[in-house]
């Protein structure tokens, strides 16, 4: 688990950190999911992103350009996923 | 006879002015989106644009020359917590905006370092809203927006943009960053207004 405790700056955590929250509503494990960024349009697993929970929601942000790819905010009853930073979305199907 | 319980009538001055849902920290929490901003005060500039696309800005000499307010304002996130009698300098939007043409009704708040959020333009006038850089006595700390932040005390604290750099004015109204991602559009906190449906 990667983070930048301790740097004179906002705190961010790996995207472990989303592994809860988003496996809680869609039963899977999504830190294995990888995420093209549609600022570098560069692709890796959400476990590589960088998330800023410290804020009314999670956002994860691309390590190599800084861009939000994700945000996760969680209201009453409901869970919302901005996917908007992103272009491409791919999930390993689980083995039988 | 009216059954009088302890304390009745004694209600804390406090809670009448903590709205629906939050408590009460004397800390001040340092919530952010993304890595801070560290822009040096030669660089500083705050723009305001009209929909005409007409720019006024002003350099941090220009800016700190301003006449400048000192409000004490209790200020409230959405997540929960209220800090009261915070003490602020900053410079009204009255004054920034006083020479401004615009038929505009609404404001987009843009940040160094990307962030956005989105308000009426009539909840910035009035002597409702500072561009502040001043907290507690002290220069405004990069953590807590400085150079200068958006400080607008009646809405959600996520409407108070950290690291101002330009106020767009728009006839039209263009959800900012929380905005987007199921905040509610105005964030009044005595209504509850945290998420868009509510
Ligand atoms: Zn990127």
């Amino acid at each position: 688990m990667s983070t930048n405790i301790g740097a004179d700056d906002a705190l961010w955590v790996d995207g472990n950190a989303l592994a809860g929250p988003l496996g809680e509503i869609m039963g899977t494990d999504l830190t294995v999911a990888e995420l093209t960024c549609a600022g570098c349009r560069t692709t890796r697993p959400l476990a590589a992103m960088r998330v800023f929970d410290r804020a009314p929601g999670l956002v994860a942000r691309c390590p190599g350009c800084g861009e939000v790819v994700m945000r996760v905010v969680r209201m009453a009853g409901r869970v919302l996923v901005d996917l908007r930073g992103s272009l491409v979305l791919s999930l390993p199907v689980p083995v039988a | 006879m009216a059954l009088i319980t302890p304390g009745f009538g004694g209600r804390r001055r406090d809670d009448a002015n903590l709205p629906p849902g939050q408590y009460r920290t004397d800390d001040f929490p340092v919530l952010s989106a993304g890595p801070t901003p560290r822009i040096g005060l030669d660089e500083w500039e705050l723009a305001v644009i009209t929909e005409t696309g007409e720019r006024s800005t002003w350099s941090w000499a220009e800016f700190t020359a301003l006449p400048a307010d000192e409000p004490t304002v209790d200020i409230h996130c959405v997540t929960h917590w209220s800090k009261f009698g915070t003490r602020w300098r900053g410079v009204s939007l009255d004054t920034l905006l006083a020479d401004v043409e615009t038929a505009a009704e609404y404001v987009v708040a843009h940040s160094y370092g990307g962030y956005s959020t989105n308000l009426p333009l009539e909840d910035l006038l009035d002597g409702r809203a500072w561009v502040a850089y001043e907290f507690d006595g002290e220069p405004l700390v990069p953590v807590h927006g400085g150079p200068a932040r958006l400080l607008v005390p009646h809405l959600y604290f996520w409407k108070s943009a950290k690291w101002l750099r330009a106020l767009e004015l728009r006839l039209d109204d263009e959800p900012g960053f929380w905005e987007t991602a199921g905040y509610h559009n105005y964030g009044d906190p005595w209504r509850e207004q945290r998420y868009r449906a509510d």
